[in-house]
């Protein structure tokens, strides 16, 4: 399946859930905010939240300092 | 028959007489050789000194170093920015989520431009190790900087109405004590700390957050950014460079990624979007 990550369209293999995802990436899950479809993704529900075909994702990622 | 012409003088409704001009109106005010026309300082000698009076012009006339009375002062101060500027920045209701070395120079900032309302929060108390790039002073060293901070907004703008929260925010307690106001100046230490609160706002409130994420260290200025990357969401920094030992926090680059924040905040509030 086709996921459109930050932008640029990639291809994956189904089932994928969003905590999948953010670990194939290498994305520090602690470290980031990520919004499917315009709609923010709490923590909480990665393991639960099963990614479709065509679904945009954006990931933001933090680095400290303040 | 001669029309008058309606004005402000030193911030008061003034009838102007028609052809009036700046050099007529400054001798009932002896000795005031500051004078403030539409918000710009006038050179000895300017042209505009003998220009009529046109409608809605705003003119002050102050004596050097002398303090003016609060009305006045407040008036002085809205009369840098145009009107339509003005207006939506009085408006305006922002909560600033961390007062360290980015939310201290947004709150003075924001502050600065007269801003209506100010929550600042934060747990912490002023350190020595903060002097080197946030906006403090020896004498509030042991302060919560959130009493700190605001007795500098005090002292910079009097007219902004300042709110204190005095606690650490977490996942459970941001959306209540920020959720509010329509605008967050994200302004936390560490990297989880505005995931958590990002996650939290962008989840359980309206808000727009104006986050600020790569700063540390020196050099390389022009790749701090603003760039819009969700909907209710824009991130000020270079992105990538973080705090680490041996690459820390200085004043510099922290106050640039705090400049873009301010500013994004001061065009949502203007124009309710951010041209990046």
């Amino acid at each position: 399946m086709k996921l459109i990550l930050n932008g640029e369209e990639k291809e994956y293999a189904p089932p994928l859930t969003v905590e999948q995802l953010v670990a194939l990436e290498g994305f520090r899950p602690d470290r980031i905010a990520l919004e499917r479809n315009g709609e923010i993704v709490p923590k909480v529900q990665y393991a639960q939240t099963s990614l479709c075909d065509g679904d945009k994702i954006e990931i933001v990622s933090f680095v400290g300092g303040g | 028959m001669l029309h008058t012409i309606e004005i402000t003088v030193n911030g008061e409704p003034f009838a102007a007489k028609e052809g009036d001009t700046v050099h007529t109106l400054q001798k009932g005010f002896p000795s005031c050789e500051v004078v403030i026309l539409n918000g710009y300082a006038l050179a000895p000698g300017d042209a505009a000194f003998d220009l009529p009076l046109t409608p809605g012009d705003s003119v002050f006339f102050i004596r050097r170093g002398e303090m003016p009375k609060k009305e006045q002062l407040r008036a002085m101060m809205a009369a840098r920015h145009t009107p339509g500027v003005q207006a939506a920045v009085e408006k305006g209701r922002v909560a600033v989520a961390g007062l360290g070395g980015l939310g201290s120079n947004i709150a003075l900032s924001l502050a600065r431009l007269g801003i209506g309302e100010l929550l600042l929060c934060d747990y912490d108390v002023v350190e020595p190790s903060n002097l080197n790039r946030q906006q403090y002073y020896v004498r509030h060293l042991g302060l919560p900087k959130t009493l700190a901070m605001k007795e500098l907004i005090e002292q910079v703008n009097p007219f902004v109405r300042v709110k204190t929260a005095n606690v650490r925010l977490t996942a459970d307690n941001a959306a209540s004590i920020l959720g509010g106001y329509p605008i967050v100046a994200e302004a936390l230490d560490s990297a989880q700390g505005k995931a958590m609160l990002i996650e939290t706002l962008l989840s359980q409130t309206d808000a727009v957050v104006v986050s600020g994420s790569g700063m540390a260290g020196f050099g390389g200025c022009n790749r701090i950014r603003t760039r819009r990357l969700m909907s209710r969401l824009y991130v000020c920094g270079d992105g990538e460079t973080e705090a680490t030992p041996g690459r820390g926090l200085m004043a510099p680059r922290v106050s640039v990624c705090a400049g873009h924040q301010a500013d994004a905040i001061l065009s949502l509030l203007v124009q309710g979007a951010v041209i990046e």
